[in-house]
């Protein structure tokens, strides 16, 4: 078991499978599909980031170092959230990035959801987790490998 | 709830509900946000006129729809009043086909009329008032040096923060009208005197003024969301931010914001903060990173070419993203003009699209360059160029530009400035 310790951004507890990007992900390229076809889950469309490409994200841990891309990416994040079609947890490995900050926000205030997220967990965090693996995310933002 | 920072009684009884639930939720939402960043208080916006990112009426966005329905729902709006970025769509100028239209009216951006009716609502400024280029002074929201704003659109953030010395942060779509309706933003980041010094010292030491786009590319790409401090530059520009410059200095801020995500520049000599404090923005640690012909060069070469067949004939060209400055256009048109009647042509080779805000293209259509642009063939429009390659479809033509902003965000082609006149007026050019 590998345990890393970041900042808790928004609480919650929960255990989760991780599926991870070790390049910045791009919030409206990877949400657009889903988003604008009223899926019922998210199946990553940015076909500019591997990783992530084809994978379903719903409900998961997605794994990353920060977002990227346009500034609508706050209200993309917001609006999964609002469809309940978003990840339960985004791990951030840097600082978050205020797109994102401003994404889980709007989800927190304007949608009540309980979308956890965590960030500064550390380049080594996403050396470690691979997609597939099962984390434990408990409120004070310590992330477990299981 | 608890919160760490420094709350006026004013700020406070906002977060209370004091001026309604609405009011409440967004500046909570601020606040929540400026923790996130360590801001310590929010601080009043002093520029009240704001500038929103989001312009397009896109299906997806259906939680920003509630929102501004309930601020509408309780007689909210920002007071200053905004700007916001270019329409997606303007068929009279940028013609598409049915199947294109199709695809424009139902699936992506089948809310826009929706979506323009609840912006006047909260404080859309007019009906002209859909651009990028919301600072250039045909358009009028203009914030002096040092004023706070409420501000999102990357590249309107970094011309406010590096040319007119205004303070910013790079925000996200919603949060922009946010700080307009309470007047407050979290101060943090480029708002701080810390925020905005250099990490970067960055040397320009080619032969000639480089091309804005690509220069600003190769900062973007370096610094990523660094400040830099540009030396070498003055050589070319001079010391004087006039009409001269702010078009190369709003491509190159644009291209430094979506190469990289820059918001603030400083040009040694020229930029306001530069030009008063000078070497001492620089922080002590500073990295170094120097630009030579070659450098640029190699930036150049290594952007992907997204079209399916690279030696394809380009169907489309944008010029304008973002939207040109009055200066801008007349230049391209001369230079359109010019190069026609060196290529015996009387009309552009390539469907070619110039892109400005609806003021200076009001403008401009008072000068008899209009009459000489439009007898080339080329169009003119307030589009957005980026929201128009959002559709998959077009993704099929080759579309060909001189915006570093667009190449990143669309399968669009980059030339320089001399290639791309030379495709539009008829000249093979090898790359």
């Amino acid at each position: 078991m590998k345990q890393f310790k970041g900042r808790p951004l928004t609480g919650g507890s929960a255990e989760l499978e991780a599926v991870v990007s070790k390049q910045g992900v791009n919030t409206l390229a990877t949400f657009q599909k889903s988003a604008l076809t009223g899926a019922k889950q998210v199946i990553a469309s940015d076909q500019n980031n591997p990783d992530l490409f084809g994978k379903n994200i719903t409900g998961k841990a997605l794994c990353l170092p920060i977002t990227i891309g346009s500034t609508t990416g706050g209200l993309v994040i917001q609006t999964v959230c609002a469809m309940k079609i978003n990840p339960k947890a985004f791990l951030f490995a840097e600082h978050v990035d205020s797109l994102a900050a401003s994404g889980i926000v709007l989800a927190k205030v304007w949608e009540d959801s309980d979308v956890i997220a965590v960030d500064l967990l550390g380049k080594e965090f996403l050396d470690a987790v691979k997609t597939g693996d099962r984390l434990l995310i408990d409120e004070d933002g310590t992330v477990t490998i299981l | 709830m608890d919160y760490k920072m420094n709350l006026t009684e004013h700020q406070r009884a906002l977060l209370d509900g004091k001026e309604g639930a609405v009011k409440a939720k967004a500046m909570q939402t601020l606040v929540m946000f400026g923790e996130i960043f360590g801001a310590k208080r929010m601080v009043p916006v002093t520029h009240k006129q704001a500038h929103l990112v989001t312009s397009f009426g896109i299906g997806l966005l259906k939680p920003l729809y509630k929102t501004i329905d309930s601020l509408i729902a309780e007689g909210v709006k920002a007071e200053g009043g905004f700007s916001v970025d270019p329409r997606p769509l303007d068929y009279r100028n940028v013609k598409c086909n049915l199947l294109e239209k199709l695809v424009f009216n139902k699936i992506l951006y089948g809310r826009q009329a929706d979506y323009e009716a609840q912006l006047k609502a909260v404080g859309l400024k007019n009906d002209n008032a859909f651009t990028c280029t919301c600072y250039l002074p045909e358009v009028g929201n203009v914030p002096k040096e040092g004023d706070v704003l409420s501000w999102a659109e990357s590249s309107a953030v970094v011309y406010a923060n590096s040319v007119l010395g205004a303070r910013c942060n790079r925000n996200s779509g919603m949060l922009d009208l946010f700080g307009a309706i309470v007047g407050y933003v979290p101060e943090f980041g480029l708002l701080t005197d810390e925020g905005r010094k250099a990490s970067w010292r960055v040397v320009v030491k080619t032969s000639r003024l480089p091309e804005a786009q690509i220069l600003g590319s190769a900062v973007g790409m370096k610094v990523m969301e660094d400040v830099p401090y540009i030396v070498g530059l003055d050589r070319f520009l001079g010391d004087t931010v006039d009409e001269s410059v702010t078009g190369y200095l709003k491509d190159f801020g644009a291209a430094t914001a979506s190469n990289g995500a820059v918001g603030l520049y400083h040009i040694e000599g020229l930029t306001p903060e530069a030009k008063r404090y000078g070497k001492e923005l620089l922080r002590p640690d500073a990295e170094e990173y120097v630009i030579d012909d070659a450098e640029l060069e190699r930036v150049y070469a290594s952007y992907p070419v997204m079209w399916k067949d690279r030696d394809a004939r380009p169907d489309l060209c944008f010029i304008g993203c973002p939207h040109l400055t009055l200066r801008q256009l007349n230049d391209w048109t001369d230079r359109i003009a010019a190069g026609l009647k060196d290529t015996g042509r009387t009309k552009v080779a390539v469907r070619t699209v110039l892109t400005a805000s609806p003021d200076v293209i009001a403008a401009f259509r008072k000068t008899d360059r209009y009459d000489i642009l439009t007898g080339t063939g080329a169009t003119l429009s307030y589009i957005c160029p980026l929201m128009y390659t959002n559709n998959p479809l077009t993704k099929r033509k080759a579309i060909m530009t001189n915006s570093n902003k667009l190449r990143t965000y669309s399968a669009a082609r980059y030339y320089k400035d001399a290639e791309i006149l030379d495709k539009i007026v008829g000249k093979e050019v090898a790359r």
